[in-house]
């Protein structure tokens, strides 16, 4: 049968296999490996069957652990049966990984080897996960390439299901299961010949049955456990050997060969590599052109990796091997050894112990670590490790790709060391998230491998930024297999899509000599020179690069296109860079175009079509003068008077050179300065807020829902006006407690996304000109000079003194308070971000914030520039991220240390009283720390106590007693996280938590979906709504986890939905702090999963509280003592159908367009809840 | 008693067709009003733009966002199919026409020309008896002149009719400076039909937000005077059938509109306020009030007070608006009412 030829990637290659064996699929999502149960979940909502003919079934469950329990059980009772995870998702599937081997279960599990979180979480690729797992009695099958994993997840299965020992299955996070491929991909026939049905009936009748019972999963004594364990041994013993004889069968059928461990080298080498995963490619590459230099090197592939067969592996080594380097892609502290190296020293020692070894002497074995979260591994670097090994003592333990200037692991290698082919076009593209260049290079790769006899390859680099996220694309395409599992090092096509990239980047740092340079430009042919950076001129004469422009924005806005420049872009790319003879090309860019587009309707496939045909009109070659004439630097990374730490670590990072920094830069216990978001002046912004002083009224509207705290409001004395430009404006306060002061808003141009929810929620419009407000969108170049100068000044004017004078507990008082979380990297329009920064108005400088892993956490954490920062006096939150699934537990240990640290302080300052001075003792101990001057009162007794005690008294207990002194002043503990924790994977901890009474305030940001992950269906989504694991629609309804928490009775809740009612929100904020017991907050974030415009997400907010489905209440148990009822419903009864707000939104209107009879049903059922739903609030709140 | 009228060469048991309204948004709502007594039905507008417009959004919404950061490469997931051209439109007339026994008749508003004669074709396609064109148009262009207008309203008519092969009408905007001559000249383009009128629902403002809404007000019997007096204007002087189409709520308005010219009179305001049922009350009425008076059929008095037929045949024109103007008279509070 012929076989066709696709470009896929590593996780649509496992799915594709894993789907079509298996019966049952429990799914979690968790980057990279998220896309698997994607494609799982998709492909049996459109019925497509398994190689049996039925369809598997698909099951979204609460957390990694839930999906292992919910297999093994699958397991237990004969379903073929698999699921997907990496990092901390494998680890939380161990304890069932143990029981589910002990009892020779047959199922593979899909690996996107990911890194697990230790001083930091890191998404990327290395093998710490999987090695975490050596003990469970899994066999480990390692992929290399996208077409190894579309092999290696067939071979697994087919050898778990005669082993009975079972599978992970492993490739590299990032680099191979986000890599597009060309691949063969196998057909049903390959599938239904490798899979034994026979083995499948035996795996069905070990399944429980009640017709035949028995019992699997006893406890038992020290008298028979350690044999009962021994039994198994034959099983694995026999593994090896059944793999090997899978992978025969498959050669024989497929025509790949593979082995347990293949050799590729020399055959005569004297220096060997062991290493396993997407690098084994890339030393396989090397070493194949070092033997063609006639070096005498080879390479070791590990594919099994567990059990490790001592005899396959070195039957596999050369005879005349001299040197052995083992490589880990995993760091193992305190070890003698990484895992593979280890393994390697005992095969090695046991072969020439027992004369099984193909040499006589003892090769020297080195081990050393590389390529720790998807950390570049090149073929520089192979050699920097074989020239190491020629060395007469060479260096142990050793790092690559890194400089290690602490312990000094590292090696030494030439950078510039190049093997890539010349016959191979590689191309390089530098875009934004938004301008759809990484869309349109997955087109081209797809069109070049399946439309042509070329192999292609295409990775994508994505920095950590959520709104104006920068891009690069690297392609290989050419006549020879891909085996550069690795970044290009010199393009011969380089192209850049934004043009203000060029005085940020070194955007031409990697074209080669000769390369072509494709610019989109705002300015034409004959003007681009005279604007482009000195250093880019430089480079271009240098490297006698072919020049060529097209100004796509104004091609993109002729042809309706938008931002998306993407087909434009990519026109030209095929034009120009002769892949395919030009009008092939156009054909075939035309044919992607209606196949990616054409389900959305005509009109967007004649609206790509026509930016085809008006992209060539405007592409322009531009010749090259000889000299360079320009005078413009690139700027400064961050501005001069930043720290030293953000100077010398962050700006690298920032400019995307963090590889150069060396071990000594970085801080050893994961801890960093906050407050360095401040620095990271972004410019995404194309328009901006400009703020009318005589239209406005001051209400403080737009402060309160910025979601990147770039509006800021300050009231002060006119006195303080002295040295400001002529274009600062004010106005005066319309305060009736501050008269006679004066009033600014001021904007933060160069931290603005533009995202104009300010201009959206803004009341006030000019009597005569109703389209003008008090505040309007403008262009942000020709504001940036002059409101950059403003904002500074403004920084300098005094802030509002906070704890005296106003009380905030209204939004017009509270755009006074500054915010100490700030230009996070989130969303542009982001629904999360202005409950957070609003916490942190009010509670910033005594907060401690546990974060769920998540949206949150990654634009609140993720380097390089974190959001959180301090106020003037040094104070701010204190925040970090244990995981995803702990949160709850992990901000209540917090609050146990600062209760129990402020008991044992008020115990000292008894004991100590009259020593402190009894009055300042008793003041200590009996202040009154319910608002900002109480807290303000205390911090200053703690200072004059401090002082007291510095005055030398040297006993233990007085030193104790300065260490704990500041837990004297009352702290907030927050445990912030979204509905993907709070509902699900984290909701047995956030239960207890909450039963525990203590004081802590829980704010849950809910999207009702899994946001960072790429919108996956939690307990929190809408019935109805269309999420990844609920294409169809989710069938029930929303959890309601407010209700639940009510039913303690002693929880604190509150539903809130600040673009419906931000009184309300500001409101629930100070009584969930000031409550003394768990609070609960659940927050409606509207959310880019939504599929809305975003600038119109408060306007949404309104809607889902006016329809009923998010009513705003509160739910105080104090106010029991007071004889009333606890609950508050703050919102009135619906007073639109609820389809006026749904069907706003692309993911409740998508159904209609997918399944409008589904779509009428679940809306039918959804607007009953939202009656039931409220008539139960409505007579709860009636209750006497 | 014969209440039967052809209209555009179709046999109608009765005169009363619902016109376009959500009602026919459903094969439910189709059904119930042919239980009512309806004798043929004008389905809902397919609007080309709105079509256009959806697709549109899709893209945007599904593309917005992806492929910008490496943990949600995307937000939705993928499917299979979306029906966002006028599918969803052209299976409810296949349905209709299957299950019921009146004439279906398509309506359609268009932007390109290329969308008017391909949806008018999946329309005719689908089975539909005949088809309305909703040449929905406000001209705000300062460029664009009257008799731009009027002829874009040919070409629309001209291609449609050439695309297609089940008649035609067309419904007129009111705002024609030459009604007369511009229906005279789409009857010659080959209109089987005018629909008078069109109803351009205005826009409101909201003096609390100062915004512009949207604001629909449904029809009420006063508003029939206009398409009344073009009908009968009209009759017998252009080559067409007549529809009237606002301002039709209760007997009465049938029988006016019937007996100034037109073939059959359309409702819509009334039915989504008092519900399909008015139509067979419609019904029932006009056989006891052709009764009383002594009329056979309808078609007896179709055209019995147009312009051509009635006494005063100046009734219709500038001297009834002097007339009217004169009559009015300040009330004893010294306001017009």
């Amino acid at each position: 049968m012929t076989r066709s030829q696709v470009t896929i990637d590593g996780n649509e290659a496992a799915a594709y296999v894993a789907h079509k064996t298996n019966e049952v699929i429990a799914i979690y999502p968790i980057t990279p490996s998220s896309p698997m149960g994607e494609h799982a979940d998709a492909w049996s909502a459109r019925h497509e069957p398994n190689i049996w003919g039925t369809v598997p079934l698909v099951v979204e469950m609460q957390s990694e652990g839930g999906a292992a329990g919910a297999v093994h059980g699958a397991l237990q009772t004969g379903s073929l049966t698999t699921t997907f995870t990496a990092s901390q998702g494998l680890l939380l599937m161990i304890p069932n990984m143990y029981k589910i081997a002990g009892e020779l279960t047959s199922t593979v599990f899909h690996i996107a080897a990911r890194s697990v979180a230790a001083q930091a979480l890191s998404i990327f690729g290395d093998h710490s996960d999987v090695m975490a797992t050596r003990s469970t009695g899994w066999a480990i099958l390692f992929s290399n390439s996208v077409q190894e994993v579309m092999d290696f997840a067939l071979i697994a299965q087919a050898s778990t299901l005669e082993a009975r020992v079972p599978f992970l299955h492993a490739f590299d996070g990032f680099r191979t299961s986000h890599e597009e491929m060309k691949v063969e991909k196998l057909t049903e026939g390959d599938l239904r010949a490798m899979i034994d049905d026979d083995l499948v009936q035996a795996h069905r009748g070990r399944g429980l049955s009640p017709d035949r019972p028995v019992v699997r999963g006893t406890a038992q004594n020290p008298d028979v456990f350690f044999q009962a364990r021994e039994t198994v041994n034959p099983y694995y013993l026999a593994t090896p050997d059944i793999v090997q004889k899978a992978m025969d069968k498959f050669a024989a059928l497929v025509g790949r060969q593979y082995h347990l461990f293949d050799y590729v080298g020399a055959p005569d080498a004297e220096r060997v590599v062991v290493l396993m995963g997407s690098a084994a490619e890339t030393a396989e590459e090397t070493a194949r052109y070092l033997v063609s230099q006639g070096e005498k090197v080879g390479v070791v592939k590990v594919r099994l990796y567990r059990p490790f067969s001592v005899r396959h592996f070195l039957a596999a080594l050369p005879s005349t091997v001299k040197v052995i380097a083992v490589l880990d892609r995993t760091k193992e502290p305190g070890a003698t050894g990484e895992p593979l190296y280890q393994d390697v020293v005992t095969a090695v020692s046991e072969g020439l112990a027992d004369g099984t070894a193909p040499f006589a002497s003892f090769p020297r074995v080195i081990g050393g670590r590389y390529g720790l979260s998807s950390k570049e591994f090149t073929p520089a670097m192979v050699k920097g490790v074989l020239d190491e090994m020629v060395k007469p003592v060479p260096k142990n333990h050793f790092t690559i790709g890194i400089v290690d200037d602490v312990t000094h692991t590292s090696l030494e290698y030439d950078p510039d060391f190049d093997i890539e082919s010349a016959d191979m076009v590689r191309a390089m593209f530098w875009g934004l998230g938004a301008d759809g260049t990484v869309s349109a290079n997955k087109n081209s790769i797809k069109i070049i491998g399946e439309e042509t006899s070329h192999y292609a390859q295409g990775y994508f680099v994505y920095d950590s930024k959520k709104s104006g996220a920068r891009t690069t694309s690297h392609l290989r395409f050419g006549p020879q297999a891909i085996h550069s599992a690795y970044l290009l090092q010199k393009a011969n096509f380089v192209a850049v899509h934004q043009f203000g990239f060029l005085e940020r980047y070194n955007v031409l740092a990697n074209a080669g000599r000769g390369a072509t340079f494709l610019l989109n430009s705002p300015y034409g042919p004959t003007s681009v020179w005279d604007h482009l950076p000195r250093q880019v001129q430089e480079q271009m004469i240098a490297k006698k690069l072919k020049f060529y422009v097209i100004d796509a924005y104004d091609v993109a806005q002729e042809t309706g296109m938008g931002v998306r420049i993407n087909t434009i872009m990519q026109t030209c790319f095929f034009a120009i860079s002769g892949v395919l003879p030009k009008d092939e090309a156009i054909q075939e860019i035309k044919k992607a175009i209606r196949k990616t587009y054409g389900k959305r309707g005509e009109a967007v496939v004649q609206k790509n079509f026509a930016a085809v045909d008006a992209a060539l009109a405007h592409l322009h070659q531009v010749e090259i003068p000889d000299q360079v004439t320009s005078a413009i630097e690139m700027p400064p990374v961050v501005p001069l008077e930043a720290p030293e730490f953000v100077q010398k670590v962050t700006a690298t990072i920032i400019s995307g050179e963090g590889d150069s920094l060396p071990v000594s830069a970085l801080p050893s216990d994961g801890t960093y300065p906050s407050g360095t978001t401040q620095w990271e002046k972004r410019n995404i912004a194309l328009e901006v807020p400009v703020w009318e002083p005589d239209i406005c009224i001051q209400c403080g509207k737009c402060v309160l829902v910025c979601p990147h705290a770039v509006i800021r409001a300050k009231v002060y004395d006119g006195s303080a006006l002295a040295g400001a430009s002529e274009s600062f404006k004010y106005a005066d306060a319309r305060w009736k407690e501050l008269r006679d002061s004066k009033y600014t808003l001021q904007v933060a141009v160069e931290d603005c996304t533009g995202c104009a929810l300010c201009v959206e929620v803004c009341p006030a419009k000019d009597k005569s000109h109703v389209g003008r407000k008090a505040i309007n969108m403008q262009p942000q170049l020709p504001l940036r000079e002059q409101e950059k100068e403003n904002w500074d000044f403004f920084k300098g004017l005094p802030d509002f003194p906070r704890h005296d004078g106003l009380s905030f507990n209204n939004v017009k008082n509270v755009q006074l308070l500054q915010p100490l979380f700030e230009f996070s990297g989130a969303c542009a329009a982001c629904g999360e971000t202005p409950y957070i920064k609003l916490l942190s108005q009010f509670f910033g400088d005594r907060a401690i914030i546990a974060n769920a892993t998540g949206c949150s956490s990654i634009y609140g954490g993720n380097l390089p520039t974190t959001p959180y920062t301090a106020n003037k006096d040094g104070r701010g939150p204190a925040w970090s991220n244990s995981l995803f699934e702990d949160n709850a537990e992990f901000g209540l240990g917090m609050r146990l240390t600062l209760d129990k640290q402020a008991e044992y302080a008020r115990e000292l300052v008894a004991r100590w009283r009259d020593l402190i001075g009894p009055e300042l003792a008793d003041d200590l101990l009996s202040a009154d720390q319910s608002d900002d001057a109480g807290i303000e009162a205390q911090r200053q007794r703690v200072a004059e106590l401090k002082a007291k005690l510095a005055q030398g008294n040297q006993d233990p207990g007085l030193r104790d007693l300065v260490s704990l002194a500041d837990a004297l002043v009352e702290k907030s503990v927050w445990i912030v996280g979204g509905d993907g924790w709070a509902y699900d994977i984290g909701y047995g901890g956030l239960d207890h938590v909450l039963a525990s009474g203590r004081n802590v305030n829980v704010l849950v940001l809910d999207t009702e979906v899994y946001s960072n992950t790429g919108g996956q269906a939690s307990k929190a989504t809408g019935l109805g709504a269309v999420a990844k694991f609920a294409a169809g629609g989710k069938p029930t309804p929303k959890k309601d986890l407010g209700l639940m928490a009510m039913s303690y009775g002693n929880v604190y809740v509150a539903q809130v939905a600040m673009g419906a009612n931000d009184a309300h929100t500001v409101r629930t904020f100070l009584e969930a702090e000031a409550y003394n017991g768990p609070s609960l907050i659940i927050a409606y974030s509207h959310c880019i999963a939504h599929g809305i415009d975003m600038a119109k997400g408060m306007y949404q907010q309104k809607l889902a509280v006016d329809s009923g489905y998010w009513p705003l209440y509160r739910y105080n148990p104090s106010l029991r003592a007071e004889g009333e009822n606890p609950l508050k419903l703050d919102s009135k009864a619906p007073k639109i159908p609820l389809k006026d707000y749904v069907y706003n939104e692309t993911r409740y209107r998508m159904l209609t367009q997918s399944n409008p009879q589904a779509a009428k049903r679940l809306l039918a059922q959804a607007q009953e809840v939202v009656k039931e739903r409220w008539q139960k609030y409505e007579q709860m709140a009636r209750m006497e | 008693m014969d209440l039967t009228t052809t209209y555009m060469g179709m046999a109608l048991k009765n005169p009363i067709v619902p016109s376009s309204s959500p009602l026919s948004e459903s094969l439910d709502g189709i059904r119930r009003m042919e239980d009512a007594g309806a004798a043929a039905v004008v389905m809902y507008s397919l609007f080309e733009e709105q079509i256009t417009l959806e697709s549109h959004q899709l893209d945007h919404f599904l593309s917005y966002g992806t492929d910008g950061f490496a943990e949600a490469l995307s937000y939705f997931p993928d499917m299979a199919t979306f029906k966002v051209g006028p599918d969803e439109y052209l299976n409810l007339i296949r349905r209709a026409k299957k299950a019921v026994g009146i004439p279906i008749i398509g309506s359609l508003n268009g932007v390109s020309t290329g969308g008017w004669i391909q949806y008018a074709r999946e329309i005719e396609e689908a089975g539909a008896n005949a088809l309305e064109l909703n040449v929905y148009y406000i001209p705000t262009d300062l460029e664009m002149t009257g008799a731009e207008v009027e002829e874009m309203y040919l070409s629309i008519l001209r291609d449609v009719k050439n695309a297609i092969s089940i008649p035609v009408a067309v419904k007129l905007s009111p705002f024609f400076s030459a009604t007369a001559n511009m229906a005279y000249r789409l009857a010659g383009a080959g209109a089987n039909a005018l629909v008078l009128f069109n109803r351009f629902y205005q826009p409101d403002f909201d003096l609390e937000n100062l915004e512009v809404v949207p604001h629909l007000v449904l029809s009420n019997s006063n508003e029939l005077r206009l398409p009344l007096r073009w009908v009968a204007i009209l009759y017998g002087r252009v080559p067409a059938d007549f529809a009237v189409t606002t301002g039709i709520h209760a007997l009465e308005d049938v029988l006016k509109g019937l007996m100034a010219g037109a073939k059959v009179t359309m409702m819509a305001s009334e039915l989504l306020q008092s519900g399909v049922q008015r139509i067979s009350q419609v019904l029932e009425g006009m056989v006891q009030w052709m009764e009383e008076y002594e009329y056979e059929s309808v078609a007896q008095m179709q055209g019995s007070m147009s312009q051509q037929r009635v006494a005063e045949p100046t009734a219709f024109e500038r001297a009834n608006y002097m007339k009217v103007l004169g009559s009015w008279r300040p009330d004893p509070a010294g306001q017009l009412f």
